[in-house]
């Protein structure tokens, strides 16, 4: 084995792992921006030292010693000096630019034969539509070694989609698509970040990149987007684990405490007391299945009427097992 | 006021010119008299009471968030959990915090108080050009704070101190007031800046040159200009959010038909050269405190003098930094990093100019010197990491990650704060009369300076690691980060409130300050501690530099052409 690839392996290596201070390196992007970044942290270290060394040795060196009066030097500038710091620094600061620049045009400009994922935005969660399966998805699974473009956008206020192991970041807007790109090399999970401030829940708007082999994500999109050996789970437990992954968790609690929306503990077949002052005698399936695709429709006496619709968002399948849950909780 | 000085026979005085003409604080008794003056010198000293009554309520908010982030307990379901605060009431406060800290603490800081109190004194003049203005500038500027700390009785805002569309038009808290207490905030701005420009044209004393100027006037002269020309913009976006949020003309709401992206445009376009209202003053600041105390005249004057303007000029062409992720056209981002680039290139000149003033000289390292000191560290730091965030690639890694969030600390905090409680701890002998305590001074400068790198140096390390700004809790990996970061924010908090108790000593019963107690050269030391109420006793005439120290050994050949 040469050096070469000793290195190389070494490069692998280290980037599968996060390190104290820097997110594992994922992605082709990843490892470009890192490069960028350690060149200008050595850079800065360089004129940090620079800067406050001379500052520390002059105090040393300069430091009124006596209490008379000391005589100073009458230096006043120097030309040939300050060309240089104008100039030196000038020259790096175009060589960081055009760098990346460089690095950055290899994210803005999406190869041809990547795959499409819709990604959607809304308070406070992300939705992720794969247009050829016809799949909904709260977590964005894509095959290993496939490049992925994601077409995106919100249906609310600004987002922004951030996956810091791939490095890349980009604004989620309502009224219009934006795009992102990266090609995920091994199998792993990453994390994905909401950075745009979008209100009560910003925090908790949340998701995962779940990169798969091929095989296991052709599987995934034969069950109609559900990981193998969901066949036996009980309805109610489904029902919990799309509660934790479709935002429901930011507003709605399990445990009776009042969050932005009332909580699902013994709401089931319970009266209901709505803000037009009509009511309802027992929540029923209807009703239920109502709130989550027309939720100002009816909305419970105390509680601003902020809830996003889901229509489009979860199937019927989805729903049920929604429901299920919350039957489930007494 | 004006009926005051008529009252003042015209031979006082000459004939009270021996030392027993009272100065500007006795000159005048009773609450009116300080309500209705139109004294320089009493405006910049209300000024100073008001923000570091407005610096003490964003702290208290800062602190509180810092607080917050000590971290969630993880468990249950969910994996995590609120523990001080909800997600609401932490947006709330991280909102208060930052529009209370830039809006009515570093923005109207070292111009409205010092700039007021120094600017004719350093002109040899009795007066700003429109005292009058002055006054309602200031009333102005309480009239703006009120309405801005009014929607914390109304439900306080969310928005971030940005007040991002649509974000900004849908929420439900009391987006109006606040944008409203901005849009105020901004005419005592404006007033200021049109009356410093003026000022500095019109009334410089005779022999004051434009090479004669202190570098502190220079400094104010950059940053009046940028402020009569970038807030009328910043009035104008904050107007239409509140008309569209009021009656529904789609201007920013898609939902309207408007454009979000468009309000980030307006919104930078005044506030990227706001950045440099709020650092410009405290480079004059520096320039002055570290050439008075290395007795020496300062590293290429004019290369310092023009590097503001050409800051201020430059400075209205970056605003779409702050917009690498936003969707802009590639074009545009290209453009704006290289500008961005273009604008460190002064900034640099500068950092080198003040070390460079160093050499060769006397150093007097007293408590306003230490603060200096300690700004051209921190300020190093928060310049230097600007360059990460001026990248394009990498900023796409950094943008809205704690990075950013310790990047400008590091510059207006680090930068501009430190700048400003040094040049407090420089100017007042001359404000009060009274000496400061010169070692409780330093032990001051000492905890300000080590929390301040604990808690913002950890923020590098946690935005380098992805973690997003403007949340109200995390993942478990980003808690040891946060809880180092708010041990340092304490620190902090200590420094400051030292400096709070020796400045209140020093009031009671400080030791009394000679005229020119640091050997000063330009015309502010030249009139008594504190001043009398028209400034000087003659009229001063201005033969020398402000940086001529008799230190100064001219028998060794003068190099250096300015």
């Amino acid at each position: 084995m040469n050096l070469g690839s000793a290195l190389g392996n070494m490069m692998a290596q280290a980037a599968n792992t996060a390190s104290w201070w820097k997110p594992m390196q994922a992605s082709s992007h990843a490892v470009a921006v890192d490069t960028l970044f350690n060149f200008i942290m050595y850079l800065c270290f360089f004129f940090f030292v620079l800067i406050v060394g001379a500052m520390v040795y002059f105090i040393v060196k300069y430091r009124r010693k006596g209490s008379g009066p000391e005589r100073t030097s009458p230096i006043k500038g120097n030309h040939t000096l300050e060309i240089v710091w104008s100039v030196i620094p000038g020259i790096l600061l175009v060589l960081i630019f055009a760098w990346g620049f460089k690095d950055w045009l290899a994210i803005a400009v999406v190869p041809a034969n990547a795959m499409e994922v819709r990604v959607s935005g809304q308070k406070w969660n992300w939705t992720f539509t794969y247009p050829k399966d016809g799949i909904v998805s709260p977590d964005l699974v894509v095959p290993a070694g496939q490049t992925v473009k994601l077409v995106m956008t919100s249906t609310d206020v600004l987002h922004s989609f951030y996956i810091p192991d791939y490095r890349i970041k980009r604004d989620v807007i309502p009224g219009k698509y934006t795009v992102l790109w990266f090609k995920p090399e091994e199998e792993a999970t990453h994390q994905i970040f909401c950075t745009e401030y979008c209100g009560a829940e910003h925090s908790n708007m949340l998701s995962k990149v779940k990169v798969m082999s091929s095989a296991k994500y052709e599987e995934w999109i034969a069950n109609g987007g559900e990981e193998a050996g969901g066949a036996g789970v009980p309805l109610a437990e489904k029902g919990k684990k799309l509660w934790e992954q479709r935002g429901c968790v930011a507003c709605h609690s399990i445990d009776g405490s009042k969050k932005v929306g009332p909580t699902w503990k013994g709401a089931f077949g319970t009266a209901r007391q709505f803000a037009d002052g009509s009511s309802l005698p027992a929540a029923d399936e209807n009703y239920m299945r109502e709130s989550i695709l027309v939720p100002n429709a009816k909305v419970v006496a105390g509680y601003p009427g902020v809830m996003p619709s889901y229509q489009g968002q979860l199937n019927d399948k989805q729903i049920e097992a929604l429901i299920e849950f919350m039957k489930s909780l007494k | 006021m004006e009926s005051n000085r008529k009252n003042v026979p015209q031979g006082a005085h000459a004939a009270t010119a021996g030392g027993a003409e009272p100065n500007y604080i006795n000159a005048h008794k009773g609450i009116w008299s300080w309500m209705t003056t139109v004294d320089h010198k009493r405006l910049g000293l209300m000024y100073l009471v008001g923000v570091l009554g407005f610096f003490a309520v964003g702290g208290i908010f800062a602190l509180l968030v810092r607080t917050q982030l000590l971290g969630p307990i993880f468990k249950g379901a969910s994996g995590k959990q609120e523990w001080l605060f909800s997600g609401e009431t932490y947006n709330k406060l991280f909102t208060l915090h930052g529009a209370v800290m830039v809006f009515l603490v570093i923005i109207p800081s070292i111009p409205a108080s010092l700039g007021n109190f120094f600017l004719p004194l350093m002109l040899g003049a009795k007066d700003v050009a429109f005292p009058k203005l002055n006054l309602m500038s200031f009333y102005v500027y309480i009239l703006g704070g009120a309405f801005l700390l009014f929607s914390i009785f109304t439900g306080a805002v969310d928005t971030g101190w940005t007040f991002y569309t649509p974000y900004s038009s849908t929420t439900s808290t009391s987006v109006v007031s606040a944008v409203l207490g901005v849009f105020i905030l901004g005419f005592s701005s404006i007033l200021t800046g049109v009356n410093f420009i003026v000022t500095i044209h019109k009334m410089r004393a005779p022999g004051l040159t434009w090479v004669r100027l202190p570098l502190f006037v220079w400094a104010q002269y950059a940053t009046s200009l940028i402020q009569v020309l970038a807030t009328p913009v910043l009035a104008i976006t904050l107007m239409l959010l509140a008309i569209e949020r009021t009656i529904g003309v789609g201007i920013f709401d898609p939902k309207l038909g408007g454009d979000p992206v468009l309000f980030q445009h307006f919104f930078w376009f005044y506030s990227h050269p706001a950045v440099y209202i709020m650092i410009l003053p405290a480079f004059g600041v520096i320039s002055e405190i570290i050439t008075i105390n290395s007795r020496k005249q300062i590293f290429g004057y004019k290369a310092i003098a023009m590097s503001s303007v050409a800051i201020a000029v430059i400075g209205f062409l970056v605003w779409g930094h702050h917009m690498f992720t936003s969707g802009q056209s590639e074009l545009a981002a290209a453009v704006f990093s290289f500008l961005t680039f273009a604008v460190a290139v002064p900034t640099a000149i500068k950092t080198f100019s003040w070390v460079a003033t160093m050499y060769g000289g006397s150093l007097r390292m007293n408590s306003a010197m230490w603060y200096a000191q300690a700004f051209l560290f921190l300020f190093t730091i928060g310049g230097l990491t600007g360059l990460f965030l001026g990248t394009l690639s990498v900023d796409i890694h950094l943008h809205d990650t704690y990075f950013v969030v310790a990047h400008f600390h590091y510059v207006m905090m680090g930068g501009t704060m430190t700048a400003f409680v040094g040049a407090l701890h420089h100017w007042w002998p001359k404000m009060t009369g009274r000496m400061l305590n010169e070692f409780w001074g330093k032990v001051s400068c000492f905890f300000v300076f080590a929390g301040f790198n604990i808690a913002f140096f950890s923020q590098f390390v946690l935005g380098t690691k992805g973690m997003p700004r403007r949340y109200a809790n995390y993942l478990p990996e980003f808690q040891y980060l946060h809880q180092i970061s708010t041990i340092g924010s304490y620190l902090l908090g200590l420094g400051f409130f030292i400096t709070l108790c020796y400045m209140i000593q020093s009031l009671i019963n400080g030791e009394k300050a000679p005229p020119n107690p640091w050997g000063g050269r330009s015309l502010e030391w030249e009139t008594d501690s504190p001043p009398i109420e028209h400034n000087f006793h003659h009229q001063p005439v201005v033969t020398h530099g402000p940086y001529e120290f008799p230190e100064i050994d001219h028998s060794q050949a003068p190099r250096g052409g300015h």
